[in-house]
């Protein structure tokens, strides 16, 4: 065993290691050497903070002190003051920019404190197959309690207090639905749990699955309890198979402690749970659609009313909630819900789990309260963007929602904010983009997931999305006229405001918020047939510089249709009607003098 | 395992397992030995946790240290899987990323054996609630 | 009945609760346009997926528009059916629709009968931008002895699915594939012929647009007409009489007989008969054999199965031969009246007239498409000569008559040909539900009982009813007779019968609404089905008029069994006048 007793953790992240945090290392370890306390003080460089903006950063444990931008020749004040004798190099210390105050324990810090993981309060801390553990933290509690000490009236009153909404997208309030299915009598109902997470880029459900069966497990016997449903169902995609077999796993567990089947914990409640699968269809994530797939039937929704708590399942009253709302009940039952609702927003209480993907550094998953922004989410948490890019937009929502941009940056995250801007809160998905991405490319990626997932039964989303794709194209492969885009507007609108469900009327959302908030980008694509971020392939015109060229005719060999003209040591032209625009020529040319516009 | 019975019994059931061993039900005296958690969602396995998890079992018990290793779901850093979170006896807990088989070796020579901090240690940004 | 009180465009409108937007909207004389909405009242079916989105409507305080076919009122709703947001989201949609549909009006054999064509022309639609870079969805056209599916034309209104699934209960149809390639097909895309569909047509008749329609002989017709070498006779179906009028703008329920034949005859063929002869042949031999089964029965017989089923309807042999293969041995074996004609005049009355069969062509006029079918069966061949060479549907007669130019309306009203023209009411009424039963009953009382009836009326047989039930004394035996129509019904009487809880003696099953009234093949109803009510009673009143009401009355039935056929239930008679039925179950097909 080492004689280690303090180590100086230095921030290695991109952020840092470009403001020399390997120097401040490098000094640092060298003022130690110097005092003789190479056996007992360690220099160890770490990954990245996330802290970027006030980089270089040290962090000292067992003490968790934490210092910012740390220049190299602060390396001996910190080895003589805080190393040597034990005192804080104040002037180093964070100081939190909103109340000033200073920090010495770096667990005090508001950063520290951004992520509230409630619904991910036990994902990377148990085991998920081992149902002890989630015993150990409290687990099954809740259901004890609201069976012994409450009646369903009650228990759907703490929900609807909390302000907990529909985390798949809906955003309805969960107390409200749990109720209304409460409310309607029948010989049975039913309590589904819709898994399916059809959203691309989405993960959020499968890690809660993966890391934590039983939170949803009790919540859901708990929604049995409350809405009077002896039977619950999980309807998971078939493409999440380690889910599956955590879910199998912890339904089996909980079956063999009498925590699901007869007579749970004593009281003459029962209440167990069935799998379904999914057969690869995002619109069986729309309830109706899912119910209908549950039964047997195509999966497409039907119109509401009737609602699904009316009538549902088998024609029975159904609670169809999302994998991440059930992962917040128990804790709201325990903890209470003045607790619950003090985190968040006015209008949407607790917080939201986020899966950050595209051009960012930490990409992950995240729990944050809601109202915090999307600069705090994507510069702080998030890392910033890959590579020191500039951002260009964030698209929330997945291929439901609209792009955020760098106005959008400040506005608190919430299910009422985010439509107001013309987007939407969605599943929780979260896709960075920089300067390379292309807004009409982006719209295009989307349209076509959206247009191969339509079920087909209504005109607008079945015969519209596609003409809106097709448009898209005409626009990438520079065919593009003015009138086009007042017509992916009015088609986008139409679609909109006529489509059965859901799928249908937030498809255009993407092409129509891009539009609106990169007008010159379209233009650009449609008037100038250029593409500003360099992604339509169309657009692009290969061209020879002719300083560069020296005649040695590589790339006229490597053309695969011929298109390169020119003597031997004479300069070379490609002829752009000819171009398929694959490359090959650039690659070939040791002059740079191929270049792309 | 046997049926729990009513809310009392699942309380005590809680109190024995948070009693007894922080990890759940192994062994008893969990504060004394070592702790070693990894990531194994989906995203995990996918880059090599399981074969990290395997080695990691086998060396500790190859040169006879006596520590817990258990799964876990899936902890947020999915940029930098595989993860690993270590306990020591008396310390705070300490991720790290990218933990591939030499990475894992590098942990259990210097940080586990010697409380040495190698690279890569993926600073936490969250607290873990607890009951 | 709790009522409430809404405003649509303006106007106060109060209606029953669970009233839908669209009618409501009717009620203050406010036609919402719609396209693939079906209503048909007098069968229980109301059709309203929601999936066209032609109808939806501007509703207050919603976000947005509303489809009124299937959204409910409620109380204080305001509603636009006419603001340029539900203009422009309307045309915008039919536009859409239009882009995803071959542009052949021209040659499509729905042009001018077409809901589709109907709603572009209302909605003024000139230019479909982009239909060069358009893709269209295209699929193989499938065409069967009876139906021609051309899913290029399918607009996915679901209304044929609803018809074969919740109707019929065939389940030949159903919406396969996804998003834009989907449509509704057999399983697996395969061809009708080999599914399990009955050809009863019943898609056919609520199809909006071209992609469902009939297999179309009159062209065939024109050349066997044009033929010197061939003599072309024809038999028309008693319930083509009752609905042929309609299609030269005449009343539903207008009995045009005398015109038909009139114009049968003027457009060249050689002798004009009536299926209704055969209908009475049919009574004769499906009658005896009721009374041979009842007979056993009464005395004992264990091995005798009853109850009886009819076999005239070659869309129900299909079913059964699909779906009941456990039952074939308890339809009547008798052919139907179609079939029966063919073979005698292909024997006996070829011999009369000295013509060689093969130079024959018997062409039969049918309200049904499921016939179209039925004369391509090996059964009914001899040496592989058809019986029955071809049949065409009312559609088609009424077509060719005004591609041959004829004046319906001015046509005198002319007899039919003899021998095999002369019928009674009894076959007439063929054409109605419970009609066949009514026309066994009247004969099989007489021949069983020895005794004459004082009224030939058995009202309790007629009606409407899904399935209706009576029992007749026959002189103080009480015979219980079953009826249904629509395949969906005589299901659940065929599993009664598969259960052993049927108490029938005899069972009547007419595949279509109605009885053939209500065919595939009759001119469209386009949802009003108070049209087939129309036709029933004009079946009633030919059954009325005539002089002669009971089959074995029948003067001309007479002489053939005494010149030919000897006695019902003959050896002749057996392989003319019955057949066997087939084992249809397809193979189940492994992917």
């Amino acid at each position: 065993m080492s004689e280690y007793t303090i180590h100086l953790l230095v921030c290695g992240g991109t952020g840092c290691k470009s403001r020399t945090s390997h120097a401040v290392a490098g000094n640092l370890k060298a003022e130690i050497k110097n005092q003789g306390l190479s056996d007992v003080a360690q220099v160890v460089i770490t990954g990245c903070f996330g802290f970027c903006e006030k980089g270089p950063i040290v962090k000292i444990i067992p003490e968790n002190t934490f210092y910012t931008q740390v220049k190299p020749e602060d390396a001996k004040e910190i080895v003589e003051e805080h190393v040597v004798k034990g005192r804080r190099v104040q002037r180093l210390l964070y100081k939190d920019t909103k109340t000033e105050k200073i920090v010495t324990d770096a667990r005090e810090m508001e950063r520290y404190k951004k992520q509230v993981r409630i619904a991910l309060r036990n994902c990377g801390v148990i085991n998920p197959e081992n149902i002890d553990e989630y015993i150990a933290r409290q687990g099954y509690e809740a259901l004890g309690r609201v069976l012994t000490e409450m009646d369903p009236q009650q228990t759907i009153d703490i929900i609807k207090k909390s302000g907990l909404r529909g985390r798949g997208g809906g955003g309805f309030s969960t107390g409200t639905k749990w109720e209304l299915t409460f409310r309607n009598k029948a010989d049975q109902k039913y309590v589904v749990c819709n898994a399916d997470e059809g959203d691309p880029g989405a993960f959020m459900d499968r890690s809660i699955l993966e890391g934590d069966p039983h939170s949803v497990i009790e919540a859901m016997a708990i929604a049995g309890y409350s809405t009077g449903a002896s039977e619950g169902l999980v309807y998971i995609r078939a493409e999440y198979p380690l889910a599956i077999e955590r879910l199998k796993g912890a339904i089996k567990q909980a079956r063999e402690y009498g925590l699901l089947g007869k007579n749970i914990l004593g009281t003459d409640f029962s209440f167990d749970i069935d799998l379904r699968y999914g057969a690869g269809a995002f619109v069986c994530g729309e309830e109706t659609a899912l119910i209908h797939s549950m039964e047997g039937k195509r999966g497409e929704p039907t119109m509401k009313p009737p609602f699904p708590s009316v009538a549902g399942y088998l024609g029975k009253p159904t609670t169809v909630s999302n994998v991440e709302t059930f992962a917040n009940v128990p804790p709201i039952l325990l903890k209470g819900h003045e607790w619950f609702s003090s985190i968040g927003t006015e209008k949407s209480k607790g917080t939201k789990v986020f899966a950050l993907a595209g051009k960012i550094n930490n990409v992950g998953l995240i729990e944050v309260p809601m109202g915090i922004t999307l600069r705090e989410v994507i510069f702080e948490i998030g890392g910033g963007i890959k590579g020191g890019k500039q951002f260009k937009a964030v698209q929330t929502g997945g291929p439901s929602g609209g792009c955020l941009t760098e106005k959008h940056l400040d506005i608190p995250i919430d299910y009422d904010n985010l439509i107001a801007a013309g987007s939407m809160m969605g599943s929780g998905g979260m896709i960075v983009m920089d300067e390379d991405d292309c807004m009409v490319d982006m719209a295009k990626f989307f349209l076509e997931f959206t247009v191969d997932e339509s079920c087909g039964k209504c005109t607008p989303c079945r015969i519209g999305n596609k003409r809106l794709f097709e448009l898209l194209e005409k626009i990438a492969i520079g065919n593009g006229i003015p009138e086009d885009i007042e017509r992916l507007i009015n088609l986008g609108n139409v679609i909109k405001d006529t489509s059965l469900c859901g799928l249908g009327q937030s498809s255009p959302n993407p092409v129509l918020a891009m539009i609106k908030n990169f007008p010159r980008e379209y233009d650009a694509h449609v008037l100038d047939k250029k593409c500003p971020a360099g992604v339509c392939k169309a657009l692009m015109v290969y061209e020879i510089i002719a300083e560069n060229c020296v005649g040695c005719t590589a790339c006229a060999r490597a053309c695969p249709v011929g298109a390169i003209t020119g003597e031997r040591k004479e300069v070379h032209t490609i002829d752009t009607g000819l171009c398929i625009k694959c490359g090959a020529c650039m690659d070939r040319c040791k002059f740079n003098a191929v270049i792309v516009k | 395992m046997a049926k729990i019975k009513n809310l009392a019994d699942l309380r005590k059931l809680k109190d024995q397992l948070q009693s007894g061993t922080k990890s759940g039900g192994k062994s008893e005296h969990a504060e004394e030995l070592v702790q070693v958690k990894i990531a194994m969602a989906t995203c995990s396995i996918a880059s090599g946790a399981r074969e990290t998890m395997n080695y990691l079992v086998d060396e500790l018990e190859k040169r006879n240290i006596d520590a817990v290793v258990t799964q876990t779901g899936c902890m947020g850093y999915c940029y930098a899987e595989p993860t690993v979170e270590v306990k020591l006896p008396g310390r705070e807990s300490i991720v790290f990323g990218y933990v591939d088989h030499q990475k894992a070796d590098e942990i259990i020579e210097k940080y586990i054996k010697n409380a040495i901090l190698p690279e890569g240690i993926i600073p936490v940004n969250y607290q873990k609630i607890n009951e | 009945m709790e009522t409430v009180k809404l405003t649509i465009d303006q106007k106060a409108v109060e209606v029953s609760v669970g009233t839908s937007i669209l009618k409501a909207a009717r009620r203050v004389g406010i036609e919402i346009p719609t396209l693939c909405y079906m209503h048909l009242e007098d069968l229980n079916i109301e059709h309203k997926p929601g999936g066209c989105r032609i109808c939806v409507v501007e509703v207050q305080g919603r976000r947005n528009l509303a489809p009124s076919c299937a959204t409910d009122v409620a109380e204080g709703m305001v509603v636009n059916t006419h603001s340029i947001r539900v203009l422009n989201a309307r045309k915008t949609v039919l536009e859409l629709i239009l882009s995803d549909h071959p542009k052949d009006c021209l040659t499509c054999a729905k042009s001018g009968n077409c809901d589709l064509q109907n709603m572009a022309i209302k909605m003024g639609i000139r230019e479909i931008h982009n239909q060069d870079i358009a893709a269209m969805s295209t699929y193989r056209t499938d065409f069967s002895p009876a139906i021609i599916r051309d899913m290029n034309k399918c607009i996915m209104c679901r209304r044929c699915e609803t018809m074969c699934n919740e109707f019929q209960t065939v389940g030949a149809l159903s919406a396969i594939n996804r998003g834009f390639m989907s449509v509704v097909a057999p399983a697996f895309e395969m061809d009708l012929e080999d599914s399990v569909c009955t050809y009863c047509g019943q898609c056919v008749a609520v199809c909006p647009t071209g992609a469902l329609t009939e297999v179309d002989h009159t062209n065939r017709l024109i050349r066997d007409l044009s033929n010197p070498a061939k003599t072309v006779i024809v038999q028309t179906a008693p319930a083509v009489r009752a609905a042929l009028g309609e299609m030269f703008d005449m009343e539903p329920g207008t009995l045009v007989t005398g015109k038909m034949v009139a114009a049968l005859r003027r457009m060249g063929f050689k002798y004009v008969f009536d299926t209704d002869f055969a209908a009475d042949l049919t009574i004769m031999e499906e009658g005896s054999e009721v009374l041979d089964r009842l007979s056993r029965h009464l005395k004992g017989d264990k091995s005798v199965k009853l109850p009886i089923l009819t076999s005239c309807c070659p869309g129900w042999v299909n079913f059964f031969e699909s779906q009941f293969t456990d039952m074939l041995d308890i339809p009547s074996t008798a052919r139907s009246p179609q079939q029966m004609f063919g073979s005698i005049a292909k024997t006996y009355f070829a011999d009369k007239i000295s013509v060689k069969r093969e130079d024959l062509v018997v062409v039969s006029i049918m309200p049904c498409l499921a016939k179209k079918y039925e004369c391509t069966r090996d059964e009914f061949k001899v040496n592989g000569n058809p019986d029955v060479d071809y049949s065409i549907s009312t559609r088609e007669l009424a077509n060719l008559i005004k591609q041959a130019n004829i004046e319906f309306h001015s046509l005198p009203d002319e007899e039919f040909d003899l021998p095999l023209g002369e019928s009674t009411g009894a076959g007439v009424i063929f054409g109605a539900t419970g009609g066949v039963i009514e026309a066994a009953i009247r004969t099989a009382y007489e021949l069983f009982t020895k005794k004459k009836l004082d009224s030939v009326d058995f009202k309790a047989l007629r009606g409407m009813e899904g399935i209706r039930e009576a029992t007749i004394d026959f002189n103080g035996l009480p015979i219980k007779i079953g009826i249904a129509h629509g395949l969906g019904r005589a299901r659940k009487l065929l599993e009664d019968i598969r259960s052993g809880k049927s108490q029938y003696h005899a069972i009547e099953i007419m595949a279509c609404p109605g009885g053939c009234i209500g065919g595939g093949g009759q001119p469209l109803h386009h949802g009003n089905s108070e049209i087939i009510m129309k036709r029933m009673e004009a079946i009633y009143r030919e059954d009325k008029n005539k002089p002669i009401r009971k089959s074995h009355e029948n003067p001309y039935i007479v002489k053939l069994y005494e010149e030919f056929l000897g006695k019902p239930l003959s050896e002749k008679s057996h392989k003319l006048l019955h057949t066997h039925y087939v084992d249809k179950r397809k193979k189940i097909i492994y992917i």
